[in-house]
């Protein structure tokens, strides 16, 4: 609605501390707007929310809803099909009469806090040691450089097996090993972009102040590489719950009787002919976590980097 | 181009010794003295016959010392004998690493016949249904875990419908020159296997063709009045081809890591699943000489990898 006077009209002080006033909008504000609008993203963070939410009221649901504990076993109801009647058969027993329902909600548990914690692991040490090899250069770089090649070439899963074979690690100590064997991937895109930024001209001024080499590393260059780690954090998490689920599998990594999504499907060779239900479901839990978790790395990405908008 | 083979091969030395210090170092810190296994159940032997045994094992020498004499006779090919079947281990392995490469080239090949083309098309047909569903299996396909597809679909394929076979390479009694009954049993690990790589490939083909089909010589080649479908296969997709070669490293390491598992799901004979066992056994020797075998081979795929991108991409010399 323009004004049909003919002189332009100065905004007045007040209105112009008004417009100065307005809360300007960051990157991660204007990324929160996007994302908000984004469906498909914001039902992955829904149904992540509402596994993790079940997964930790699984003592709650598996007392007053289902009357079950994990470990309990019932030899005269053996391989039942689904029902509604009694709650605990939900998803149907297994070869020893336990409910498969709450032992997936206890699994749940497991599978999801190794994912994150391992997941928390390999981010501190990757980006860690990539910030540091991308802004020292040099030797340093060089050292980094060999000793993640040399991690990379060896498959992960046969270090991981060797691993868990010789020591027999317990579910905390088989979240470090796989956080410290996760962690060259997300520090080789740290130093990628590290070595980009430390040319930049903040830097240099800040190294003009006199400003120290840690200084710059943690208040100039992370906050700029921080979005994008964010997306490779989502990611990484699906693939260390996949691979954590694979080793359960194998029966290398969280033992029974502690249930995690994978070592529910240990025994399913032997059983899956009579009771293909018990097949299916721990896989799904499994799928459709990491289904969201990297639906919300791709959402991440376009809402974080205005870059790669344009490409997709 | 010579100068960069080289460059490139001096280079693998120090990787190798590195696989070769991480195989060595991670059995040798292992709980347990390898002379009490190995002695285990004899019962005349004394305090002195084990001192002396870990004498002419060279067990008594540091650490460092040790290795050097471990590396010079895994460069005979020796990796000592495996405590289960007493016999060479890396012979033990050789036996079953034709296997491996059989699914993992199947596998392979499937990816590139399925992914490639699947990428191709969602990028043609952007914005359309087919677009957006191949997308979505994009996800999908790395979100699924191998070892339960792989339960799933023997229980579909072979325990409801019995049509393929669940497990092994062949049937009890065939000839091995049986190649339906081959085709029959590689089918469904291949295609687990595999699954992984045509999502990558079709995720990596569609951005690459939209990006190719953007640039300046694609639209001259539209003004030349070229036929769509030349401009698409003759101009467009040779240089959407280029990641293809790239991605190959990953998409290597992937089918080695997953190969493990799925030859464990469909009890396929390979050196996955004889590392696995032999892991549970606590049979050293082999795990060492699977291990370095597998990287070994990462390293040198990696390095033909890297010769291939740069005669494909002549950009890539000068970096």
């Amino acid at each position: 609605m323009a004004t049909s006077t003919a002189t332009i009209r100065v905004p007045t002080a007040a209105e112009q501390a008004a417009i100065l006033l307005r809360p300007p909008r960051s990157l991660w504000s204007n990324a929160w707007y996007k994302l908000r609008h984004d469906r498909l993203t914001m039902l992955a963070f829904g149904v992540l929310i509402l596994f993790a939410l079940l997964s930790a009221g699984a003592d709650l649901f598996s007392q007053n809803i289902f009357h079950y504990t994990f470990e309990k076993q019932d030899l005269l109801n053996t391989y039942q099909k689904p029902t509604l009647d009694p709650p605990a058969f939900l998803l149907g027993s297994d070869e020893i009469g336990r409910s498969q329902v709450v032992r997936l909600l206890y699994g749940g548990r497991v599978s999801l806090m190794v994912g994150f914690v391992a997941a928390l692991v390999n981010l501190t040490v990757g980006v860690a040691v990539g910030v540091t090899a991308g802004y020292m250069r040099g030797r340093v770089d060089d050292l980094f450089t060999w000793f993640v090649t040399t991690l990379n070439s060896i498959p992960t899963i046969f270090l991981l097996l060797i691993f868990a074979a010789i020591w027999e690690p317990g579910p905390g100590q088989l979240t470090v090993v796989i956080g410290l064997l996760f962690w060259t991937g997300i520090s080789l895109f740290c130093r990628g972009q590290t070595f980009a930024l430390r040319e930049r001209e903040f830097v240099i001024a800040a190294k003009t102040i006199g400003a120290r080499d840690a200084r710059i590393m943690f208040r100039h260059i992370l906050p700029n590489i921080l979005p994008l780690i964010f997306v490779l954090a989502a990611i990484d998490i699906g693939a260390i719950i996949l691979t954590e689920s694979a080793l359960s599998y194998l029966g290398l990594g969280i033992l029974p009787p502690t249930p995690s999504w994978g070592n529910l499907l240990t025994n399913a060779t032997t059983y899956f002919v009579r009771a293909w239900w018990l097949v299916v479901s721990p896989g799904v839990m499994i799928f459709l976590t990491v289904l969201c978790l990297y639906l919300i790395g791709d959402g991440l990405r376009d809402a974080l980097d205005p870059r790669l908008k344009a490409e997709s | 181009m010579r100068n960069f083979i080289l460059r490139r091969l001096v280079y693998a030395i120090p990787t190798l010794i590195g696989i070769s210090i991480i195989t060595f170092v991670i059995v040798r810190m292992a709980p347990g003295d390898p002379i009490r296994l190995f002695t285990f159940g004899q019962r005349d032997i004394t305090g002195e016959d084990i001192e002396r045994l870990r004498h002419v094992y060279g067990l008594d020498k540091p650490l460092p010392f040790q290795y050097v004499d471990w590396m010079i006779s895994v460069l005979q090919l020796n990796f000592g004998q495996s405590f289960i079947y007493h016999q060479d281990a890396f012979q033990l392995l050789l036996t079953r690493v034709p296997n491996t490469l059989q699914l993992a080239v199947v596998a392979l090949v499937l990816q590139l016949l399925i992914g490639v083309p699947l990428g191709v098309i969602a990028a043609l047909k952007r914005g359309s249904w087919i677009d957006g569903a191949i997308r979505v299996f994009g996800v999908a396909g790395h979100a699924i875990p191998q070892f339960w597809l792989g339960l799933v679909l023997i229980i579909v394929f072979a325990v409801q419908l019995h049509l393929l076979p669940s497990q092994g390479m062949l049937t009890v009694g065939k000839d091995v020159w049986d190649v339906a009954d081959r085709v029959k049993h590689i089918l469904l690990p291949a295609f687990v296997l595999s699954l992984t790589g045509i999502a990558n490939y079709s995720r990596i083909l569609r951005t690459e063709t939209l990006d190719v089909l953007g640039q300046d010589f694609v639209r001259t080649a539209h003004a030349k009045g070229l036929h769509e479908r030349t401009v698409v296969f003759v101009h467009a997709l040779r240089n959407a081809l280029i990641p293809v070669v790239t991605a190959l490293g990953g998409i290597l390491a992937a089918l080695v890591g997953g190969a493990l598992v799925v030859e464990q799901v469909f009890s396929w004979p390979g050196v996955g699943q004889f590392t696995f066992q032999a892991a549970i056994a606590k049979d050293y020797p082999i795990v060492q000489a699977a291990t370095l075998f597998v990287s070994v081979l990462l390293v040198i795929s990696y390095l033909l990898r890297d010769i291939a991108y740069a005669l494909v991409d002549p950009r890539i010399k000068a970096a």
